[in-house]
């Protein structure tokens, strides 16, 4: 009886940790942890501006679209990453056209996200194929970034990261102040778009990887326990990309063995750091300030 | 008082220009002239039209009719010439940036790319953040400040490109009265010492008393121009408002009493205070 016991638990446990023939398994994943690395940029990168301009449940709606398109390419046989992007696109750009003001935004959100996640059950329901490939999209995989995908992965990583790169200060200020910045001559409205572009492209991205109902672990949780430790605008994103890639990398290398999608690793890794963040974050108190003390170069 | 310099030119102008949206006349007939170092106070009833006055001199939009002239130009978006001090709004306490990091999107927050670390832009904004008494705070997260600290924040990511005019929207609103008065001494102070003409949006004109040069009163559609003296008196104010208005100054303060109730609801706590004591 208690040995029949323990052996389950043993069971359980290989399930959710195993390193057997570990070495092998890496070589397989090297794909998912490329692409983990360049998520891991990305989204800590965009989740400091998501989190300025309260967005979480955009990124969540847009993730809901982007797994419609992704399904809608499984069932058609095209390219998943491709479909993906399309459903991002279309959701960022309905939801920065017709939102500007924040009841308007989360009325369309509610309304696009479940009409997305129908769409995508929809294209599942009618999908012949693996039934892993199903599964993947709205809860992560593990293996399933194949060479080609992973390039497509990049590339549209390169973009979102070159178009942060170009529009950082205009849009921090416009994220900041959007009056005074208009003052200012910064283009808010635009910059406001492009933004909502861009979240959509690194949407679609975290979809391939983490899955559409997770998304929220790499866009929104690293920002905000950044947030909470660190006030200089530079450090900010910095921590808020160690967070995203550490959960990342970490999530794809305890998963490799089990049998489990990577996303519970890749979540749970997240909010463990978001925790501590907050409680650091609250001994520290604002006041004090002592991490900024601690990282800023002594004036010359 | 007005150390004026007779002949340098206005650094704003406006001739003969009305204000609105559309179709929409909210109010006209303005014709005046900003000198260097002028401290101009806008006093205003609920609904008079402030906001399409700022718009126009920040070129943000176009005047119905008339001209307006900023430093000899027709004003465009995004000026160096006019530091802006938006109404007082509380930053988000999770806002990553600090209070230098404010003041120096004054000077570069509306440029493309990342930015540089610079030692001369920090010395820059150290400075300014030491003229408006900010330096203690100057690495702490902006959103953790009190008020009054922001607001001084503000003033100098206003001032750190060294405008020509600086525009105040209430600067003083939901800020205590030692605040108030900091904040009006550090506007007043600057234009002293930097000949910055001030455009100083407000409904209480008391903190700002000693400062002030000329008065723009608006109210409902009209307005009176002219020095305190000129406007603050109960005749002014009871033909600018068709209606018995009584002013008393009393111990370096004007009072107003018996300012009518303005008919549109969403100003209404704007006009609601019609005993402006400090």
């Amino acid at each position: 009886m208690s040995i029949l016991a323990a052996s389950t638990d043993v069971d359980v446990w290989h399930q959710i940790f195993n390193f057997t023939d570990y070495g092998e398994l890496l070589s397989l994943v090297r794909n998912s942890i490329i692409a983990g690395v360049a998520l891991g940029v990305v989204g800590g990168l965009i989740g400091v501006f998501v989190m300025m301009r309260d967005l979480p449940f955009a990124v969540h709606g847009i993730s809901e679209l982007s797994f419609a398109g992704a399904s809608g390419a499984l069932l058609l046989g095209i390219n998943v990453v491709a479909g993906s992007l399309a459903g991002s696109i279309l959701a960022a750009v309905l939801i920065g056209a017709l939102g500007s003001r924040a009841r308007d935004r989360n009325s369309i959100i509610g309304v696009l996200m479940p009409f997305g996640l129908g769409l995508g059950v929809l294209f599942l329901g009618l999908y012949k194929g693996r039934a892993a490939n199903k599964f993947g999209l709205l809860t992560g995989q593990i293996v399933a970034v194949d060479t080609p995908q992973l390039s497509w992965l990049i590339v549209t990583g390169v973009v979102v990261l070159l178009g942060l790169l170009i529009v950082w200060r205009p849009l921090m200020f416009a994220s900041s102040d959007p009056e005074q910045a208009a003052a200012r001559g910064v283009p808010v409205r635009a910059l406001s778009l492009v933004f909502m572009l861009l979240l959509g492209l690194a949407v679609a991205i975290s979809v391939q990887i983490v899955g559409a109902l997770l998304v929220l672990s790499i866009v929104v949780t690293p920002a905000a326990a950044a947030l909470r430790v660190a006030a200089a605008p530079w450090l900010v994103p910095v921590l808020s990309v160690v967070f995203a890639t550490v959960s990342l990398v970490g999530g794809i290398l305890l998963a490799l063995g089990g049998s489990l999608p990577i996303s519970p690793y890749v979540t749970t890794i997240s909010f463990v750091i978001y925790v501590v963040c907050r409680l650091v974050g609250a001994r520290q108190g604002k006041r004090s300030w002592m991490p900024l003390r601690l990282l800023r170069p002594a004036r010359g | 008082m007005l150390n004026q310099t007779t002949m340098s030119e206005p650094v704003l102008q406006f001739d003969d220009a009305s204000f609105g949206y559309g179709q929409r006349r909210l109010w006209g007939g303005l014709s005046m002239d900003l000198a260097p170092g002028e401290f101009l106070a806008v006093l205003r009833a609920g609904g008079s039209g402030k906001t399409s006055l700022l718009k126009a001199v920040l070129g943000l939009q176009p005047l119905l009719s008339g001209t307006v002239r900023v430093v000899g130009a027709p004003p465009h978006q995004g000026s160096t010439k006019i530091g802006y001090v938006p109404q007082h709004r509380r930053i988000d306490s999770l806002t990553p940036l600090r209070a230098r990091d404010v003041v120096g999107q004054g000077l570069d927050g509306h440029r493309w790319g990342i930015g540089r670390p610079d030692r001369a832009r920090r010395r820059q904004i150290d400075d300014m953040l030491a003229s408006v008494g900010a330096g203690d705070y100057a690495d702490r997260p902006i959103g953790v400040l009190s008020g009054g600290e922001q607001q001084r924040v503000r003033i100098a990511q206003a001032l750190v490109a060294d405008p020509k005019l600086l525009l105040c929207d209430e600067p003083l609103l939901s800020l205590d009265l030692s605040s108030q008065r900091t904040v009006s001494g550090l506007v007043d102070r600057r234009r002293r010492t930097h000949d910055t003409a001030v455009m100083f949006v407000t409904h209480d004109i008391n903190p700002a008393l000693p400062y002030v040069n000329r008065v723009l009163y608006l109210a409902g559609g009209r307005f009176r121009m002219g020095t305190i003296d000129e406007v603050m008196t109960s005749a002014t104010l009871s033909d600018l408002y068709e209606s018995p208005v009584e002013v008393i100054r009393s111990g370096g303060r004007v009072l107003v009493a018996g300012v009518p109730e303005w008919p549109d609801p969403h100003h209404a706590h704007d006009s609601a205070p019609s005993l402006q004591a400090g």
